[in-house]
């Protein structure tokens, strides 16, 4: 169960940084030149598999229980963020995330942008393509890590992320355009939810304290995250609609 | 020293987010939960319980912002 949901976590968590990542790279490509966004996804993908390689054994050799304390309160911090901000978008109180609109935005500052050339490379399109694809894909190691070493299988985490990485590259070349269709939003309340999860069963007990049926509870607390998320979402609907009446 | 700065402020923003009572929050719960824990007594409540508070406020408190 504990390997679905760890897998699950990975490719969901995956989709979504690298959604956002393919918008940056397509409207730079468009915009500006292939080769240099593309150089730019080359590179920045080269430094996150060696944050990976280097980040990834020194874990393994922590002892279990303070990796899982550790680990288990950065992703609970990590996920609570992401759930806060699900949640506050899914009730109204924050703006859905738009990827056809997030394009134009990179297309007209890509259009806006000065040109430099350096290394042969439009140093513009090279930058963007590598900040876009590192940064999102830092959230992305991330979770692989922390996912990967309190789990003891960092290689199964880097499957999940993997698959999403070429369905959404592969998405994006067919498609050729932001892939706005993508639910977004609904997936970065599932990861949230996970990552909470998660760290909420890690960081307890790398505390010392233990679990009611061990493993078996993670569905439990999943369910809990899940209704509270849902319950509170329902709350502030119905604060906002009454402010606005 | 600028440079360490700013790497400071994007792992602070990276983990930390927008509001850092949750991280501080999650610190304390996490120590109670061990204080309890050491006694022999059952803990494994406290965490799931300070998420739903903490998450309840944090969330109240973006709402009345607006």
């Amino acid at each position: 169960m504990s390997a679905v949901f760890l897998v699950a976590s990975a490719f969901l968590a995956s989709a979504v940084e690298m959604v956002e990542a393919l918008t940056i790279v397509l409207a730079v490509g468009v915009t500006r030149d292939w080769r240099s966004s593309l150089t730019g996804v080359g590179v920045a993908t080269v430094a996150l598999a060696a944050i990976v390689a280097a980040l990834g054994p020194a874990l393994t050799v922590i002892p279990i229980d303070s990796l899982r304390l550790v680990v288990g309160a950065l992703l609970l911090v990590f996920g609570l963020q992401w759930l806060r901000k699900a949640i506050l978008r899914a009730s109204g109180y924050k703006a859905l995330h738009d990827e056809e609109q997030a394009f134009a935005h990179e297309v007209a500052e890509a259009r806006a942008a000065g040109d430099e050339t350096r290394a042969g490379l439009d140093w513009y399109a090279f930058t963007v393509s590598f900040k876009g694809v590192l940064l999102e894909g830092l959230e992305v190691a991330f979770i692989v890590l922390t996912f990967g070493s309190t789990q003891g299988s960092i290689p199964l985490a880097a499957v999940g992320a993997a698959a999403a990485i070429v369905l959404v590259t592969i998405a994006g070349i067919v498609a050729h355009r932001p892939l706005a269709r993508v639910p977004e939003n609904t997936m970065k309340f599932a990861v949230g939810a996970m990552l909470t999860t998660f760290g909420i069963f890690w960081a307890t007990e790398g505390a010392g304290a233990h679990w009611p049926g061990g493993d078996a509870s993670l569905p439990a607390v999943l369910a809990f995250v899940v209704l509270l998320s849902f319950g509170l979402v329902t709350t502030l609907r119905r604060r906002r609609r009454l402010a606005i009446a | 020293m600028n440079a360490l700065r700013r790497f400071g402020a994007f792992w602070w923003e990276f983990i930390v987010g927008d509001d850092w009572r949750i991280a501080v929050g999650v610190v304390i719960a996490l120590a109670a939960c061990a204080a309890v824990a050491a006694t022999g007594a059952p803990a494994w409540w406290i965490v799931p319980l300070a998420v739903a508070a903490l998450l309840f406020a944090s969330l109240r408190r973006a709402a009345r912002q607006g």
